[in-house]
């Protein structure tokens, strides 16, 4: 798996952890896939470790949001195995959001009743479903009006209802795709923090699609930096600084270390083609 | 003193003017007086045609053919609408056929369903719905087709089956398309069942009611059964927009 760089040598000399003893929660062997034009990828290997969360970035087209449609069922694969804690995808509780908040909310539920709905699919009954959904934006610190429909919300508030929908299945890993790329910058800083809290807060491994290096790096505990197509491991770096973030931490030396070496590393992948 | 808002009395403005010309062709008799009565007649025999008279009956037979051939268009259209939207493939093999039959006059059709039911109301209600849900069905299975993917997506990677997409996705996605499409639908069928009134061995309606009019040479009468006409199209076009503002209220937003 990817070259070793002397950001994660330096890093994990510091914090001695390195990869023994992590649980891989998603473990992806021999992955392949064509599409009529183009082989995005081949052979591909990948573990995604438990309990953390994992930023994907890498030259536009590279099949970010395909990886993780793939890993989720969304696109067939063409060869190769994708397992969760060992076992297939169907037999996995995981949450998606998507980056088009305005398209994946259904516009005729109320938000309530859209975050109620994948519990519904699940056959829970109706005091079950309430007790959980109650939970889990009491447990948030959600400030929306939920009777409201998702069109009557601000584009943040439409993407955390989005967000709620895919964790009020206490997922065991949620996937997000570019979630906050359609927001403005003050939204999309403010998200940044309610994402990280509910990361905290809940230590679901959550895998991260971004094409915005600085959120990529600040929010991941690793850092996914893939090739141009046919897409491998650029590099898989480590980025260990303490939770909560801030601010702060954007100009914190290591931060800025972290973030110069996966520029570099992107630089280089993107000058391959 | 806040400025008096004109915006929404303009539509009146439009009305104003056609009587103000109107009046003024009778007046300087522009138009022989014969074949254009003046407005205060016309209204008249609208006002006593409707309070008691004839035209209300009539006004209430076309309506109601037009309802029955609307509903009975609907209630063929949307589940097969529904059922060739959901598979773009079945859709591509029919998509000829419909837009053929939606092309043709349904007027071209009368003597057929003539020979087929009669001189009856049958044959006026079944041209009507036959014209009327061809054009529903291909905006129920335009809409069901251009669902939005990632709508579908999210229901699907949610754990959603294909029936549960297809009931709670694809059905709601299509509905501001079969809304538009069943606004359309009643339009052609009223202007279908006025015209078979006129023309096939009829003995009320409002097509008929016109067309015996100008056979009398009754012109404010004939009038008074045009503006009743008009106002049944409108009146039912602002009906299905309400409905659909009531049940579509996503539409657009």
């Amino acid at each position: 798996m990817g070259r070793e760089s002397p950001v994660v040598r330096a890093q994990e000399a510091r914090v001695p952890t390195g990869n023994a003893g992590e649980v891989p929660a998603v473990t992806v062997r021999g992955l392949t896939k064509r599409f009529p034009d183009a082989v995005v990828y081949d052979r591909f290997d990948l573990d995604i470790p438990r309990g953390k969360l994992v930023s994907i970035f890498g030259p536009n087209g590279c099949g970010k949001s395909t990886l993780i449609n793939m890993i989720t069922g969304l696109i067939p694969i063409d060869a190769g195995e994708i397992l969760f804690d060992g076992k297939p995808l169907r037999d996995t509780k995981f949450g998606y959001v998507f980056q088009n908040y305005r398209e994946a909310l259904f516009p005729w539920l109320r938000a309530i009743d859209n975050i109620d709905y994948p519990l519904k699919l699940m056959k829970l009954p109706k005091a079950e479903r309430r007790t959980r959904t109650e939970r889990m934006v009491a447990s948030l610190g959600v400030k929306i009006d939920l009777n409201r429909y998702p069109y009557e919300l601000s584009g943040g508030q439409q993407q955390l209802v989005s967000v709620m929908r895919a964790l009020v299945v206490e997922p065991q890993i949620l996937f997000l795709d570019e979630p906050f790329s359609a927001l403005d910058y003050e939204m999309t800083l403010f998200m940044r923090d309610q994402l990280q809290r509910i990361f905290v807060e809940t230590g679901t491994t959550t895998v991260l699609v971004s094409h915005d290096l600085e959120e990529a790096v600040y929010l991941a505990d690793r850092i996914l930096l893939l090739s141009r197509r046919p897409a491998s491991i650029a590099d898989y770096v480590r980025y260990d600084a303490a939770r909560p973030r801030s601010d702060a931490t954007l100009s914190q030396h290591d931060f800025v270390r972290v973030k110069a070496h996966c520029l570099e590393v992107f630089q280089r992948e993107v000058r391959k083609g | 003193m806040k400025p008096i808002r004109l915006d929404p009395y303009l539509p009146i403005i439009g009305v104003l003017g056609l009587v103000a010309v109107w009046y003024l062709a009778v007046w300087y008799q522009i138009v022989d007086p014969v074949l254009l009565p003046s407005p205060v007649d016309t209204f008249r025999a609208l006002w006593n045609g409707i309070a008691g008279g004839r035209l209300g009956f009539d006004f209430m037979r076309t309506l109601e053919r037009t309802i029955l051939a609307t509903l009975i268009a609907a209630a063929i259209a949307i589940p097969l609408g529904i059922a060739l939207g959901s598979s773009e493939r079945v859709y591509r093999s029919v998509e000829f056929v419909v837009d053929f039959f939606r092309s043709t006059p349904a007027s071209a059709m009368f003597p057929l369903f003539l020979v087929l039911f009669g001189v009856g109301d049958k044959t006026k209600v079944s041209v009507a719905a036959f014209g009327a849900a061809l054009v529903i069905l291909f905006n129920v299975a335009y809409g069901v087709m251009n669902a939005r993917k990632t709508r579908l997506l999210a229901a699907k990677v949610m754990g959603a089956s294909r029936l549960r997409v297809l009931t709670d996705v694809m059905l709601l996605e299509s509905l501001p398309q079969t809304f538009v499409g069943l606004r359309n639908g009643v339009s052609l069928a009223l202007v279908i069942v006025v015209v078979a009134e006129m023309f096939i061995g009829s003995t009320d309606g409002l097509g008929q009611r016109v067309f015996e009019a100008q056979q009398l040479f009754a012109m404010p009468d004939m009038y008074a059964a045009i503006f009743a006409a008009g106002g049944l199209g409108y009146g039912l076009n602002l009906m299905f927009l309400l409905v659909e503002r009531q049940f579509v209220h996503w539409s657009g937003r």
